[in-house]
């Protein structure tokens, strides 16, 4: 008996958590499916929701007009660039903070993350000014740099949520053991982190991949990544719903294979120190 | 430290990057419409003739005006072309920022370019940017409504016509909306449409001391005949409807008229179109008063001073818009498809005179002048602009009062109220009052 | 255990990161607050040389400031309400035995790792147009007339948009702060009658407050520098500009690096009270 109630429970919850789950992730898979029609199909009144004449022309119309390759890679290379650099630079940040903390730690963080009220548009004259002095205008390591400096404090903020809850006795003992601190860091503190820092890794690579200001606007050919590339295709002239969402699904894409396949890591990770 | 090694990498890169443009890669920026997509569709035959290469930063009308407008402005020198229109061309060549086209080879002809885009696209007499096509507005409509409306239209027609034919053409139910037209904000959209508009109901956006106008009968007059008319003829949601939003519906069979641009023309007949056997065209309207609403309006390509390739960058434009380039696509996509409204010898091409649309597109162009495009007299040049720089932040503010209004958010007159603020606290920052 | 030695080591391994963030702050802010003192028009001529405070005046008395204000901040507590009651509830309902948890989850997820541009470009063409929108098909479908949603409810509207992509963003993170919750403790409240609602008001929401923290700390980061969502789906127009977008027309619509300097200044003022009115919170369950 106990058993048939739980049963139905579990159906009723996975009616719900099913319904809803697709209820979100419908406008993305609408998307999807809009790619691969014709664009009358894709506007079609009432609208054909699986039985339509799959085509790839609209991708292949994509693929002639713009060169994907290069704003893919751009994209893997300042957002995969911007994280890494930023991890190298907030793994000591962090580790003091954690291991060292004094007074004004608390202050100094919120700090960081307050550097990033600023708006953006709000200092882009400076920037550009900037970027035009060190010759960084459509530079790939200028925006890798930028996008890092944006990220940092919340890469500092999440590693040091993950090392505090290394208990400090384990790096006594190492200490004890005769460690450097370089080694206490490398071999003792970093193993210990790696879920903190995959999952860090993880969010600020969707957070830089997903930059639309900056990759934009100081970027023009060469070191222009997908948000660039999306650009070109909203409102273009005549009918594009198809074509808007082939380039949509090409800018995505990426970013949504990746984030399927480590989504145990992220949810696992995400706990910002929330669970003690 | 990390900053200092940047700062390296990055100009290493730079360097090496240089070294390997050596033989010229033309860096240009351009809006994503039609005939532009299709132009680099056919770059290959130009790097064939000349050896030069071009690297293309394809982007939306909106972005790539900010783009362009901060890179031009802070000497970025990103770009070795860019693709601006009618109103920033006097203003950058006023400035210096641009290489003046006064040079250009014979066989280009530069006598050739219609002499209204050659007037809007210069600055004291010097061209400082070549048109890639040219456009006014007009009349595009469905002949087989309008016939089963039971009226014929002129070739001249009145907004009071428009208004009627619209309520005729009109029938909710078969989805038909008598008359669809621009109402979403922005200088170049909205805004674009209801200053055309003005002109013709006798308005104007400044009188001779630069005063704004929005508190004349004449605006709300125009304001309230727009509104009237499209709540009563119009899509819904007409208040977020632009060009590409309108071209959709028309193309789908789901307007009676459309008033907008003359290059519209090609699409509205072409193969994206339900409706392309059925569509005629007219002037656009006006009131009596000595002005049509229509506007004149180039894309133009146009080199920013200090660039590494002035010369490259002229050849590229003397490809780009030559007769030959024209030429080109009329053979490859039919007379049809080529860039409209830059060249008289376009026009006077018998074959492109066959197209159905070559005559109202070149009568609609000839017929406005942005020298003198109010009833009343003005300080600015420009028909559905004025061509001083603050015009375009102003007239989007000003377009975003009117499309609140539109969608029934405030009143007309708050609107105008408002609109007449905002216009004389810029004109005042800017120290013209 | 901090020692005299490990504290200069750790002054000098945080000094990277934050003389990097000082020069990333400091760098725009003198040049943004450099310029506010200046006329600087850059198609009229450029840098035309010291104006004292009439930049601010301007910024603050023009008839867009104030409505600005407001619209920042009800997009802000819009959106932080919505993503964080149904983020409470999507985490519970997740947390629950089924079938298929994990392709579930995934689902819900995906809409984070869409860009802003993508997913405001998808929400107004092909969801939300009037006439050929699928809300429109919808609408019709079932008699109605359909709604010009980014006309008629422009602030829904963007509200919807942006909580969409937030959604999943603080699901994520109560989810796992519901995960380590006690369930002994739960099914003891349980077994002495405490219903479902006491308990969770009781047990769950206590038990989350610090997770909620982060969730309003990050997105509030996130959401007064909103622009994207903005400058594609409406523009500014019917009542949808924001402080940032307001900064965003007077620097690149209108070229006035002067005044926008000076709106990019009261921004970080704004955005620094809310820091503080935050830090209260925060610095509380922080530790």
């Amino acid at each position: 008996m106990a058993r048939a109630v739980t049963n139905q429970r579990k159906m009723i919850n996975t009616g719900a958590a099913w319904i809803i789950g697709l209820l979100i992730f419908f406008p993305i898979l609408w998307t999807i499916l809009t790619s691969f029609k014709s664009e009358a199909q894709a506007i079609a009144d009432p609208p054909i929701f699986l039985f339509f004449d799959w085509t790839t022309e609209n991708y292949s119309t994509v693929m002639e007009r713009s060169n994907y390759g290069r704003f893919l890679w751009n994209s893997i290379f300042i957002a995969g660039g911007s994280t890494i650099l930023g991890i190298i630079i907030a793994v000591p940040a962090a580790w003091s903070m954690a291991f060292v903390p004094s007074k004004r730690t608390k202050d100094i963080l919120l700090w960081m993350l307050s550097t990033k009220m600023l708006p953006a548009v709000g200092v882009l004259y400076p920037i550009y000014l900037l970027f035009i002095q060190f010759g960084l205008l459509d530079n790939v390591y200028g925006l890798t740099f930028v996008l890092m400096l944006i990220n940092l404090p919340i890469i500092v903020w999440m590693l040091y949520t993950y090392f505090r809850e290394i208990p400090g006795e384990i790096l006594e003992a190492a200490r004890m053991d005769g460690a450097t601190l370089r080694d206490e860091i490398l071999y003792v503190l970093t193993p210990m982190a790696i879920p903190g820092i995959a999952s860090t890794l993880l969010l600020n690579f969707i957070l830089a991949w997903n930059e639309a200001f900056w990759t934009l606007n100081l970027t023009a050919a060469k070191a222009a990544p997908l948000t660039a590339f999306i650009a070109s295709y909203s409102s273009p002239e005549g009918l594009f719903y198809a074509k808007l969402s082939a380039a949509s699904t090409m800018a995505i894409a990426p970013i949504l294979i990746l984030g399927w396949f480590s989504q145990k890591q992220l949810v696992r990770g995400l706990t910002f120190g929330a669970v003690k | 430290m990390y900053l200092r090694t940047a700062l390296c990498a990055a100009s290493a890169l730079a360097l090496t990057a240089g070294a390997a443009m050596a033989q010229s890669t033309l860096t240009i920026a351009t809006v994503n419409n039609g005939d532009m997509i299709r132009m680099q569709g056919y770059t290959g035959d130009f790097t064939e003739k000349t050896g030069i290469a071009v690297e293309w930063v394809t982007l939306e009308e909106n972005v790539l005006r900010s783009r362009v407008t901060t890179d031009i402005t802070t000497k970025g020198g990103q770009f070795d072309i860019m693709t601006i229109g009618m109103y920033e061309t006097p203003i950058w060549g006023a400035n210096g920022w641009l290489v003046p086209l006064d040079d250009l080879s014979a066989e280009y002809d530069v006598d050739d370019i219609l002499p209204a885009m050659a007037g809007g696209l210069s600055h004291e007499g010097t061209l400082y940017a070549a048109p890639f096509y040219g456009e006014s507005s007009m009349i595009m409509y469905r002949t087989d409504l309008m016939e089963k409306a039971g009226m014929e239209m002129p070739d001249a027609p009145t907004w009071q016509f428009v208004r009627e034919a619209a309520a005729a053409m009109t029938d909710r139910d078969a989805d038909i909306n008598g008359i669809c037209l621009r109402g979403k904000a922005g200088w170049g959209e909205g805004g674009a449409f209801i200053t055309a508009m003005s002109n013709s109901f006798g308005a104007r956006w400044f009188d001779m001391e630069w005063n704004a106008q929005f508190d004349t009968e004449a605006w709300a007059n125009t304001l309230n005949f727009y509104k009237g008319m499209m709540d009563e003829s119009g899509p819904a949601g007409y208040a977020t409807n632009g060009f590409n939003e309108n071209l959709s519906l028309f193309n789908q069979g789901k307007c009676g008229m459309w008033i907008d641009a003359t290059v519209a023309a090609s699409f509205v007949t072409g193969g994206d179109s339900t409706v392309a056997d059925s569509v005629g065209f007219a002037l656009a309207p006006d009131t009596g008063l000595g002005k049509r609403s229509n506007w004149l309006w180039a894309w133009a390509l146009a080199v920013p001073a200090g660039t590494q390739q002035e010369a490259e960058a002229k050849q590229f434009i003397e490809w780009a818009t030559s007769k030959e380039y024209i030429a080109l696509v009329a053979e490859n996509e039919g007379w049809a498809n080529v860039p409209p409204g830059a060249r008289t010898s376009l026009y006077e091409n018998p074959e492109y005179q066959k197209v159905p649309f070559a005559q109202k597109t070149l009568d609609s162009i000839l017929s406005a002048d942005p020298t003198d495009s109010t009833v009343e007299p003005s300080p600015y040049v420009g028909i559905q602009f004025a061509a001083i720089p603050e015009f375009a932040g102003i007239a989007t503010e000003v377009s975003q009062e009117f499309s609140a209004a539109y969608a029934g958010q405030q009143s007309i007159e708050d609107a105008l109220a408002k609109a007449q603020a905002i216009t004389n606290e810029a004109m005042e920052a800017a120290g013209y009052r | 255990m901090a020692t005299k030695a490990s504290r200069s080591a750790a002054r000098v391994m945080m000094a990277p990161a934050v003389v990097l963030l000082l020069g990333w702050m400091l760098v725009p802010l003198i040049m943004t607050l450099w310029f506010s003192f200046r006329t600087y028009l850059p198609l009229r001529g450029g840098d035309q040389g010291w104006t004292g405070f009439d930049n601010y005046v301007r910024f603050v008395t023009s008839s867009s400031f104030w409505p600005a204000i407001s619209t920042t901040l009800v997009l802000l507590i819009g959106v932080l309400t919505i993503t964080i009651v149904f983020g409470i509830l999507l985490a519970i309902l997740l947390d629950q035995p089924m079938w298929g948890q994990g392709v579930v989850r995934i689902l819900v997820i995906a809409p984070f790792f869409v860009m802003p541009t993508v997913s405001a470009l998808v929400w107004k063409n092909i969801f939300m147009d009037p006439t050929n929108g699928l809300l429109a098909h919808l609408w019709r479908f079932f008699g109605a007339d359909s709604v010009s949603w980014l006309s008629d409810a422009p602030m829904v509207s963007l509200i919807m948009i942006v909580s969409w992509q937030w959604l999943p963003f603080a699901t994520l993170i109560l989810l796992t702060a519901i995960q380590s919750l006690d369930g002994e403790q739960m099914e003891a409240a349980e077994m002495d009658g405490a219903s479902v609602l006491s308990r969770f008001f009781y047990i769950a929401l206590p038990h989350l407050s610090r997770a909620i923290t982060i969730v309003i700390l990050i997105q509030t980061i996130f959401l007064l520098a909103i622009f994207a969502e903005i400058f594609v789906t409406t523009g500014g127009a019917f009542g949808t500009r924001t402080l940032s977008y307001l900064i965003f027309q007077r620097v690149l619509e209108s070229q006035n690096i002067g005044l926008g300097s000076a709106g990019g200044v009261y921004a970080i003022i704004l955005a620094n009270i809310v820091a503080i009115f935050l830090m209260r919170i925060v610095g509380k369950n922080l530790d």
